[in-house]
């Protein structure tokens, strides 16, 4: 019996590759200099998706709420065998906290309809919260395994899966449909399929066709999307409206948690010794900390 | 029915033992709670577990919401969210906290979700203040208090509008205080009211081992990072805690490189720790790494790298590679504490 999931992806910066080029005379990180990445536990997520698909069949939808850049992630989604992808993206979408998020996701997810399985990764590496997930199955009112390690089987109307817990595992059944949240570690994504590929490169946005049609004026913009859309290559872009959402709900006014401040870190020690990495001094720092009673 | 509207704390419990963030919890929730003059309470849910009610009060607790009842005997997240959403509905308490467990992270964000709270993850630090905020002054607030985005800045984070405000913390980070076992308080007791689509997922099989690692127990930690440089130099990191009697500790960059398994992992998304002695090799030292363990008592910092973060908080700095460093400090001990 096929089964029809939807993977929830986020485009991230690299926040575990920064180096010097990115950080502001002020020793701050330059976010817009960052290089983003396909969100690590969505990856996972996507890959058990497409395996549930091979082995029972269905369609994979994969979501994104984010800038226009984020089409990249959709994009690639589409390499490795996404059946369709759409983008969520508007500017009154901007600076949602975790709730906001997951209520966004929650109406697009609606919009899709007559879905099996909602897959999203554990957390993602540029927040750390693993808050959307729980509060995307919350919003949808449907059960939640999260930090799920594997999926055993789908049989009878029930998820089979192992999750991941504090020291330990748990397998656990959900009644269909049901939120799975992934661990980074639960399944090596697959490559880029080369024929998809070649297939899915022209694949595109409207954002993106409009920013061409900027760059060159004999750029003919109608034409193109037109035939993207007749190729099936148009990335779909939601709105607010598109997915009915209340707009009071979403990005910053849907935000219950606000930055108040952000401070740099200001770094001290009372004392600060420094010793060459020679035996004479090596010996010195032993004798202190034995002075101390450090060890024993 | 009276409201009980102050801190609450979710005293998480497996097979009848608290959990320990639950009493760190406790211990920093009275401080919060004597703050804003308001009452501590506990949210206590499994089966049978009456007992742990009076070790509650002992941490500072003023009330027990007991939820005891035999479906509730495993931590199942549909049921266990009920009951804590329609309480909070009740009450609305100002300040509500979980443990960032794997039970607390699951369980919290639906919640906080359900009853519209703000909620923040992994917080280092929680206090009450004053704030103006856009010209509006907002009275007694939470400041929850995070590193963020790549570990070079430190967040605080509010939920001006909303009637609860949430925080997830992990073990460790908050202080546990002596137990007053004197201390009385009232146990509320609730009734459990729950049906068949509470249980759209049912639990099959539980595994839990022995923790190998006890990292906040340990005086001694010796943590690699990912200036270790591969795996195989890991062994000098285990080598090195071994002769000095300590536990092994590692960066998150060590973890994710797969150098050792993620329970050794020292920071915010990992374990807090306070030993006497921390000894940090091949580590940058990033925000959220100190936030883990900034306050031993004693850090030596070993790294290549002359300016790297952690020699501003290292009493102790070894400019020099670990893989020379190492075996050169194991020989220099094993001579002096002959």
């Amino acid at each position: 019996m096929p089964y029809n999931s939807v993977v929830c992806v986020k485009q991230v910066p690299d926040t575990s590759n920064i180096s010097g080029q990115v950080m502001k005379p002020d020793g701050t990180v330059n976010r817009s200099k960052l290089p983003t990445i396909f969100n690590p536990d969505d990856l996972a997520a996507l890959e058990l998706a497409l395996q549930v698909k091979d082995t029972y069949g269905g369609k994979v939808t994969v979501i994104t709420m984010g800038p226009p850049p984020a089409a990249e992630v959709l994009r690639q989604s589409l390499y490795m065998g996404a059946d369709d992808v759409v983008l969520i993206s508007d500017r009154r979408f901007a600076a949602a906290d975790t709730l906001a998020t997951g209520y966004a996701l929650s109406m697009a997810v609606r919009k899709i309809g007559d879905v099996d399985l909602v897959f999203c990764g554990r957390q993602a590496i540029d927040g750390d919260t693993a808050q959307v997930g729980p509060q995307l199955a919350e919003k949808l009112g449907i059960p939640q395994v999260t930090y799920t390690e594997k999926i055993e089987k789908v049989e009878d109307g029930w998820l089979y899966a192992k999750r991941k817990i504090d020291g330990g595992f748990e397998r656990v059944r959900a009644k269909l449909p049901v939120l799975v949240t992934v661990f980074g570690d639960a399944a090596v994504p697959r490559p880029f399929n080369a024929k998809l590929i070649m297939e899915k490169k022209r694949a595109k946005s409207q954002f993106e066709l409009e920013r061409m049609s900027e760059d060159n004026p004999f750029y003919y913009f109608y034409n193109d999307l037109h035939n993207l859309e007749q190729r099936g290559l148009l990335i779909s872009t939601w709105t607010v409206e598109d997915i009915k959402a209340e707009e009071e709900k979403c990005g910053l006014k849907g935000s219950p948690t606000q930055v108040y401040k952000v401070e740099n870190v200001v770094l001290a020690s009372a004392e600060r010794k420094r010793y060459e990495p020679t035996k004479a001094d090596l010996e010195k720092l032993i004798d202190e900390l034995m002075t101390d009673h450090i060890f024993g | 029915m009276e409201r009980i509207s102050g801190v609450w704390v979710f005293a998480e419990q497996e097979d009848g033992h608290l959990h320990d963030v639950g009493l760190e919890l406790l211990s920093k929730g009275r401080r919060l709670a004597n703050q804003l003059a308001a009452p501590l309470a506990a949210v206590l849910i499994g089966h049978q577990v009456r007992n742990l009610v009076p070790t509650l009060y002992s941490y500072g607790a003023d009330d027990v919401f007991l939820a005891d009842d035999e479906r509730l005997q495993h931590c199942l997240t549909l049921p266990y969210a009920k009951v804590l959403i329609q309480l909070v509905k009740l009450h609305e308490p100002r300040v509500m906290l979980f443990g960032a467990t794997s039970i607390g992270r699951d369980l919290a964000p639906r919640v906080a979700s359900n009853t519209r709270s703000g909620m923040t993850a992994d917080c280092t630090d929680l206090q009450i203040s004053d704030v103006t905020q856009r010209g509006q002054l907002y009275k007694n607030l939470l400041l929850q208090i995070r590193p963020a985005f790549g570990g070079n800045i430190i967040a605080t984070i509010i939920s001006p509008n909303s009637k609860t405000q949430m925080a997830t913390v992990r073990e460790g980070v908050m202080k546990m205080e002596k137990a007053d076992n004197g201390r009385q308080g009232q146990v509320i007791d609730l009734d459990v009211d729950l049906s068949e689509e509470d249980f759209a997922v049912e639990l099959l099989e539980r595994y839990k081992e022995k923790p190998r690692v006890n990292l906040k127990a340990a005086d001694i930690v010796v943590s690699g990072g990912y200036g270790v440089g591969k795996k195989e130099n890991f062994h000098l990191i285990e080598e090195l805690a071994r002769v000095l009697g300590g536990e092994i500790g590692a960066s998150r960059a060590a973890v994710d490189a797969g150098f050792i398994s993620r329970d050794h992992q020292v920071g915010q998304t990992g374990t807090t720790v306070r030993p006497k002695l921390y000894i940090a090799c091949g580590i940058s030292g990033a925000i959220q790494h100190r936030a883990g363990m900034s306050e031993s008592k004693k850090i030596i910092a070993i790294n290549k790298n002359p300016n790297a973060p952690i020699f501003d908080i290292a009493h102790y700095g070894i400019v020099g590679d670990v893989a020379e460093v190492i075996p050169r400090l194991i020989e220099v001990y094993k001579q002096r504490s002959r």
